[in-house]
């Protein structure tokens, strides 16, 4: 999923600060499950906002909805009975769910609650980490199911370098190598001769370095 | 504010200090009555939403009363209420208001001294602290949703 972290409030205030009426739109999909704006963020932010309002004496009005998913216009959509009240919306979705608000509502500001962090796996309650750069050409085939350009911090793709240090990175102690997992991990299923298998100089391209991606499914579309 | 009575809130475990507080009241012990509880099948149950709302919705100050360390009746739920209220300290830092208008304190269901203690001295925190957030607004009753 798509993970997340709350601004700091102080930013989200300075935002609206011009503003009275306030739409505050939370995501129920990947912002939900790595609580950073789900429903409960959104009441919570609501009345963190309403607080602040508070100390400077002043009213503001906020209007709390969480959509069932805040990058798809058909639901975007159900926010058109709200938006010629409010001044201002703020987004607590991913960057696609503010850029989805932003494209269907020209004129409202749309302000993001949120830092947009990476494509990560829950590692337990209340921790997430980094699993995928979605750089377009998946090679998670030939590492095992281990990933070498979101798990090794120079995204190398023909084994570690030399700062690895007991089968950590350099980085930092407690990032393991990418490369000493993948190793163990081709060990255990007997296919270390993939090891040997030279990849080429990877083609950027789909993962960003092309440009804006795009999908297009022409029996969909 | 000299005629100031706080109202409070506190989140009290069923398991523990909600049994504190009935002990307090057998042994005649009193305790401010500016304390109101809300029993909780565990404080676990309490969550971050529920501190920030009682406070926008006009307490003065909020605390949760779980069960001591290692003692809660579903392994860890006094653990996690402790996370939650720092977690809302936080946020009131963030935002100017004072972090001690909220609290977590632990005790088992035959301290009922200690509940009415806590009552007495959360309550005279709150009264030196002043009015809380929800005193200062005619704003809140309910913006929009």
């Amino acid at each position: 999923m798509i993970t997340a972290e709350q601004k700091p409030i102080p930013e989200i205030i300075q935002y609206i600060a011009p503003y009275g009426k306030i739409l505050l739109v939370g995501c129920n999909e990947c912002v939900t499950v790595c609580a950073a704006g789900g429903r409960k963020e959104v009441g919570l932010l609501a009345s963190a906002l309403h607080l602040n309002s508070m100390k400077q004496g002043k009213t503001i009005d906020i209007k709390e909805i969480t959509l069932e998913r805040q990058c798809d216009p058909e639901y975007v959509e159900e926010l058109t009975p709200y938006i010629d009240g409010v001044d201002a919306v703020v987004s607590m979705a991913c960057g696609c769910g503010v850029q989805t608000i932003a494209g269907r509502y020209k004129k409202t500001p749309v302000f993001p609650a949120v830092n947009t962090r990476f494509m990560g796996a829950s590692l337990g309650q209340g921790v997430w980490a980094e699993r995928c750069k979605g750089c377009g050409d998946c090679v998670l085939g030939i590492t095992g199911g281990i990933c070498p350009v979101a798990r090794c911090s120079k995204h190398l793709f023909n084994g570690p370098c030399g700062g690895t240090s007991n089968g950590q990175c350099e980085i930092d102690p407690d990032v393991d190598c990418a490369w000493r997992l993948i190793w163990e991990r081709l060990k255990e299923l007997g296919m270390e001769d993939r090891y040997e298998d030279l990849m080429n100089a990877k083609d950027w391209r789909p993962g960003g370095a092309g440009g804006p991606g795009k999908i297009i499914r022409e029996d969909l579309a | 504010m000299e005629n100031f009575e706080p109202e409070i809130v506190a989140f009290c475990c069923h398991y523990c200090a909600y049994t504190a507080a009935d002990m307090a009241g057998s042994k005649r012990i009193s305790y401010p009555s500016n304390v109101k509880i809300i029993r909780v099948p565990c404080t676990g149950k309490v969550d971050a939403i529920h501190l920030m709302k009682a406070l926008e919705k006009g307490a003065d100050g909020v605390y949760v009363a779980g069960c001591l360390a290692g003692d809660c009746h579903f392994k860890n739920g006094n653990v996690r209420a402790e996370a939650r209220v720092n977690r809302v300290k936080k946020i009131l830092t963030e935002l100017g208001w004072e972090p001690e208008r909220v609290a977590m304190v632990n005790m088992s269901a035959g301290m009922g001294e200690y509940f009415a203690q806590t009552a007495r001295e959360f309550t005279e925190t709150i009264r030196k602290l002043g009015p809380g957030p929800g005193k200062f607004a005619g704003t809140n009753d309910k913006a929009a949703s």
